[in-house]
């Protein structure tokens, strides 16, 4: 193989994940065309998910699972910022050298655990003690958000475990030679310095816990209803695709187009604005 | 007196915030352990599906992950040497390794429904090969990173005396930067292969499932984790035990690949 075949097979292998990427919007955007046309943006505010009579038309709306996705993933991510924050803190200033490693690769394993996995044990192990202790039914946001936050924590605390620890040794002597705490130099010298990416992992965090499917597929509820209280079932996008979007046709299935279309286009731009705006280039 | 007991207030509350992440690993994987195990027969493993096995569907898991690794190494791993060895710092070089890290983290359904549209709708049938490129899909971005990582740390000089011996730039990137990066590069590919095994969502509607035992890649096949997802919503206990069983052996996997490869960067490195 000459030179410059390799280099040219190089280069097609480099500009196909380009194409890809191209390739996925242009699909999602032109089977949701049906969709686009019938609702147009209105579809972000339209409640009903109803076919019409004998399969015609129909009503097919983003509204519940658009709710349904971004109330899981703010519960999740409130309940994950402390705990992993909490992480990268006992790893960066608190844990013996000899601790950090095993421990870190234990917070590792977690992250590599299937989302099925999760959301087996979830399912039979967690809604119960949901349900017994706060109420509801067992599946529901509350549940689906609780266990999307132990899928997160291990990336979040991860990423900024990673940008604590570029924190010049010597700023955290100066602090600690004036007397400071161990807390005050956590709060006034390591967290402004690695702010950046503090927001990056959990913007990044966001991105990810928004297209997350399997676990929040066994604990949401999947039914097709606007949530009045925290513990009740509904539905996200993610998991409306997965439950419904093999036997969909016609408007129906363009509707998912279009709603797969929102859930890649609003993830790709979180993930963008994570990577490129706080977690900066890597080299 | 405040600051300080506010001091122990806070590192208190991180350690307690590290213990209850340890707590989650060792509460699910005994859970798993202790459902899945318990629920381990010899015909778990001699059986397919159809007859309350698992047989069919390790072999059609592992057969897509595989496949799906024979196209998106050289795929991945040609793009991260574009990237790092003739890309230099063009635009374009630097559009394509933004979008491709985007990518690693892209909602794996999204891409289940795009294999759908090209792969199952014009051909009016789930099949094993719209699986396969869902789950290269997943791939390529993880290994195209890790690949340009690696790379990246091997030292100038290296390729500088590659080019002073007389190597062309082909030899040099195949014989010196490769070879130097080869650890890296490996456990980048293993670590991607443990994520993808694992993958349920890409698979829901390309390769859907099989309850019997098949190599067929135009049909319908058999996958390891749509059948945990089947079979964890059926009311029968039979059913449940199994999907125990199987996500036992499917999370035993997905770690040993994961501390193979740890181990192994650590020790060469």
């Amino acid at each position: 193989m000459s030179g410059n075949l390799f280099r040219n097979l190089s280069f097609f292998s480099a500009t196909l994940s380009l194409f890809i990427l191209v390739g996925i919007f242009a699909v999602l955007f032109s089977y949701a065309q049906q969709s686009l046309h019938e609702f147009g943006f209105d579809f972000l505010f339209i409640e009903e998910w109803e076919a019409g009579e004998d399969d015609e038309g129909g009503i097919f709306g983003g509204y519940i699972p658009i709710i349904g996705t971004l109330l899981s993933t703010l519960i999740a991510m409130v309940i994950a910022t402390p705990l992993a924050m909490g992480i990268a803190i006992f790893l960066t200033e608190i844990a013996h050298s000899k601790i950090v490693k095993p421990f870190s690769i234990a917070i590792e394993l977690l992250a590599a655990i299937p989302s099925i996995i999760y959301g087996m044990w979830g399912l039979f192990y967690f809604a119960p003690i949901v349900q017994s202790t706060v109420g509801g039914n067992g599946v529901g946001l509350l549940t689906a958000g609780i266990v999307l936050a132990i899928m997160v924590i291990p990336f979040m605390a991860a990423i900024t475990r990673d940008s604590m620890n570029t924190t010049p040794d010597v700023l955290k002597e100066s602090a600690y030679a004036m007397g400071a705490t161990k807390f005050e130099v956590i709060k006034d010298v390591v967290m402004p310095y690695a702010k950046g990416g503090i927001i990056g992992s959990i913007i990044l965090s966001l991105g990810r816990a928004l297209g997350e499917t399997m676990a929040v597929a066994f604990l949401i509820g999947s039914v097709m209803s606007i949530p009045k209280g925290i513990t009740d079932p509904t539905t996200s996008i993610p998991v409306l695709l997965a439950n419904n979007f093999a036997e969909a046709q016609d408007l129906e299935i363009s509707s998912m187009y279009y709603l797969a279309l929102i859930l890649f286009v609003v993830s790709f731009a979180i993930i963008s604005v994570a990577k490129f705006y706080f977690l900066g280039r890597k080299k | 007196m405040n600051r300080l007991v506010l001091n122990k207030v806070v590192l208190t509350l991180s350690t307690i915030s590290a213990l209850i992440g340890i707590g989650f690993l060792f509460w699910i994987l005994i859970t798993l352990s202790y459902k899945g195990i318990a629920s381990i027969q010899l015909s778990t493993f001699t059986n397919d599906l159809v007859e309350g096995g698992i047989r069919n569907l390790l072999v059609g898991q592992f057969t897509m992950a595989l496949m799906a690794t024979f196209i998106a190494v050289p795929l991945g791993v040609l793009a991260g040497i574009y990237l790092r060895e003739y890309g230099e710092n063009s635009r374009m070089t630097s559009i394509i390794r933004s979008l491709s890290d985007v990518m690693t983290s892209a909602p794996s359904i999204v891409i289940g429904v795009f294999v759908f549209a090209l792969m199952v709708e014009p051909f009016g049938t789930y099949n094993g090969w719209a699986g396969v490129v869902a789950l290269a899909i997943m791939m390529v971005p993880i290994i195209i990173g890790t690949t340009d990582n690696m790379l990246a740390l091997v030292p100038k000089e290296l390729r500088e005396a590659g080019i002073a011996l007389g190597g062309s730039k082909k030899q040099v990137i195949m014989q010196i930067v490769l070879k130097a990066a080869k650890v890296g590069v490996t456990t980048g590919i293993l670590l991607s292969f443990a994520r993808i095994i694992g993958e349920t969502a890409p698979l829901l509607f390309t390769s859907a499932n099989n309850q019997f035992f098949s190599m067929d890649l135009t049909d319908q096949f058999p996958s390891l984790t749509v059948s945990i997802y089947n079979l964890a919503t059926y009311p029968d206990e039979a059913s449940r035990e199994l999907a125990w069983a199987a996500s036992f052996i499917l999370t035993a996997i997905v770690l040993f690949i994961n501390l193979v490869g740890r181990y192994v960067t650590r020790h060469k490195q």
